[in-house]
């Protein structure tokens, strides 16, 4: 267990180290920062200035090891746009970010799960079929325009919910919603096919010869097994909505990180993008992390392997 | 109250494809004795097992004109009903030790679930009683196996588990579907001589699945031979070794090499042809096409059931002497 442990966490460092460089040289990649900073107007030796006070006359690998050794101990630098620390702007938006991203997960799950298992126990008849055709439409459907529609009736027409801004709990149901639609299908297909898969295997055949219960087999014998890929692409979906929900930050007027990276990126506000990379990066990989963790408590194999 | 613990009467088995796997049968077990179901792949043996406990799959039909278990009617049980006799009064082993346990559960966890479920009591309790099945079934630091996973265990010991936990509430009937046809020879030999200890411990009776008629012979004290979804021949395994009447079980036993019987070099005797996938529709002998007795009254309508000797019955339009004709035909 602790060798499992050890590894994927260097696996994690790895990988986090990979994303730290690739989003370095894409950021410098992008033209001369310098005068991308000093904007169109100023002469040759404001940029000059610029380069020399930002440190970008310094050798590439230079910068890189001191940006890297800086974030390792938390100073991810000051924006050049908003003239605040980083870290400070990216917690400052990180409890909408979290709270949206969670509640988009919960419903995700509480919506696609039982779905998927009811699927499952029923495959192949129409109650199947008609989940199924759900989740193709679900997947189809652009998160802008259901965005839209549900703040159209429930925001406009109803006036159940808020139409934007998150002062109270409810701002965050619509944007959840929106957000968990993305996920729910494909969480419904990968618990409906483990499922599928689960409730075909032989030791479901042993648990229905003992006499057990029908909540039992599925819920405790089937459901564990089917529980694995949907635990890792959970994992992997809260990853994309903490970080790629900026269409629904948009419509809904949230300000989280992923909407700050977007801004950073039409301002050219490179230690803010790097950071805002960065931290996604450290999200993804803590997420594969923890599912994998959990995936090592649901499966004995894996923790002896 | 009847002499069998387990009577199946006009069993039918039929898919949603049309097949017929099986056509009608019926079989009974006494208390305490072993009564093997024999036949080659396809001819329906797995599915009669897995019809006596309605487990089939979804999509198979089952029809009976009776399954009476202790003489209680049970073909029209509810699941409910049918999951407080199964793995209670009847359990059953598989064919596939490797994949019958869940991967995901300690075996004490596997065990003592059965148990408390049809017995009640705690864990504790129920763990306790799986420590000392898994010591009779011949499993070492039974303590130690019970906090294991299934992926620690080897098949052999693996089926040894199945038998355990199929023993966790004293059944009066184990049906074991070719419960060694997955493990090695040695570990066959000493799996066949565990059930048979405790068949004659517990008074135990099995129904046991096979395709192998060396296990038949150590181990049966009934046997029904299966061909196409029928029973075509069954009685006493001494009687119907000695007196092999259908042609079946004639060409099964000429497949089985016996020492001093067969010359090195000598070919053994095999039956041309496979078993025929049945249909709606279907008429006469279904082992016509691989029979050399076949007769053209073979070719349609029923084939009559005749009887050997005592208790032991054949279906075939060939006479009980048949063989014995043949021999002097061969003769003259």
């Amino acid at each position: 267990m602790l060798i499992f442990l050890a590894r994927r966490a260097l696996l994690a460092m790895l990988v986090t180290l990979t994303v730290l460089t690739v989003s370095f040289m894409l950021t410098r990649l992008t033209g001369d920062l310098a005068i991308a900073i000093a904007g169109p107007q100023a002469s040759q030796a404001d940029v000059e200035i610029i380069r020399k006070a930002y440190g970008l006359d310094r050798p590439l690998l230079v910068q890189f090891v001191n940006w890297v050794t800086d974030a390792a101990t938390g100073d991810l630098g000051r924006s050049f746009f908003y003239q605040e620390d980083v870290t400070k702007l990216i917690s400052a938006r990180l409890p909408v970010t979290l709270t949206l991203g969670l509640t988009g997960l919960s419903i995700a799950i509480l919506t696609a799960i039982p779905l998927g298992i009811i699927a499952a126990m029923r495959e192949g008849t129409l109650l199947d079929r008609g989940i199924m055709t759900i989740a193709v439409i679900g997947q189809a459907m652009p998160s802008f325009w259901l965005g839209l529609t549900l703040v159209i009736i429930f925001g406009l027409k109803l006036q159940w919910f808020p139409i934007s801004g998150v002062e109270t709990w409810q701002g965050f149901v619509l944007p959840g919603i929106v957000l968990a639609f993305s996920a729910i299908p494909a969480l419904m297909r990968l618990t409906r096919s483990g499922m599928v898969d689960a409730l075909a295997s032989d030791y479901i055949r042993t648990a229905r010869a003992k006499g057990l219960s029908r909540a039992a087999i599925v819920l405790k014998h089937a459901l564990r097994n089917a529980a694995m890929p949907v635990v890792a692409i959970s994992a992997v979906q809260l990853g994309f909505m903490l970080s790629g929900s900026i269409v629904i930050e948009t419509v809904f007027s949230l300000h989280g990180v992923g909407y700050l990276g977007w801004e950073a990126i039409g301002k050219n506000d490179f230690p803010v993008v790097q950071s805002v990379v960065l931290f996604l990066a450290t999200v993804f990989v803590v997420l594969t992390l923890l599912a994998d963790l959990m995936n090592a408590a649901l499966d004995p194999r894996l923790r002896t392997q | 109250m009847s002499a069998a613990l387990l009577e199946v009467e006009g069993l039918r088995v039929g898919f949603g494809n049309g097949t017929q796997a099986v056509r009608g049968i019926s079989i009974a077990v006494a208390r305490g004795e072993t009564h093997c179901l024999v036949g080659e792949s396809g001819c329906g043996k797995s599915v009669t097992s897995l019809a006596v406990m309605n487990l089939l799959a979804r999509g198979a039909v089952r029809t009976a004109e009776g399954i009476r278990f202790e003489g209680r009617e049970i073909a029209g049980l509810s699941e409910r009903e049918m999951g407080k006799l199964r793995g209670d009064a009847m359990a059953m082993i598989f064919q596939e030790p490797m994949t019958s346990l869940n991967p995901a559960y300690t075996i004490g966890s596997q065990m003592a679930e059965v148990y408390v479920r049809h017995r009640g009591g705690s864990k504790a309790a129920a763990l306790d009683r799986a420590a000392h099945l898994l010591g009779r079934v011949g499993i070492t630091a039974p303590g130690m196996r019970l906090a294991q996973y299934p992926h620690q265990l080897s098949g052999g010991l693996r089926q040894r588990v199945m038998i355990a936990m199929a023993l966790m509430c004293d059944p009066k009937l184990l049906i074991a579907d070719e419960p060694t046809t997955a493990l090695d020879v040695t570990v066959q030999a000493q799996i066949l001589r565990l059930l048979q200890e405790l068949q004659q411990e517990l008074g135990l009776a099995i129904l046991l699945i096979t395709h192998d008629l060396g296990i038949v012979a150590r181990m049966a004290h009934r046997v029904s031979v299966m061909y196409a979804g029928r029973v075509v021949e069954s009685g006493p395994a001494a009687e119907l070794f000695g007196r092999p009447t259908h042609p079946y079980t004639h060409g099964l036993l000429a497949c089985v090499p016996v020492p001093g019987k067969i010359a090195r070099g000598e070919p053994l005797g095999s039956i041309p042809g496979t078993v025929p996938k049945i249909g709606p529709g279907y008429s006469g002998c279904a082992f016509r096409e691989r029979c050399a007795q076949a007769m053209p009254a073979c070719g349609a309508g029923d084939v009559p059931g005749r009887e050997a000797g005592p208790e032991h019955r054949y279906e075939c339009h060939l006479g009980a002497d048949w063989t014995a004709r043949l021999a002097t035909g061969a003769a003259a």
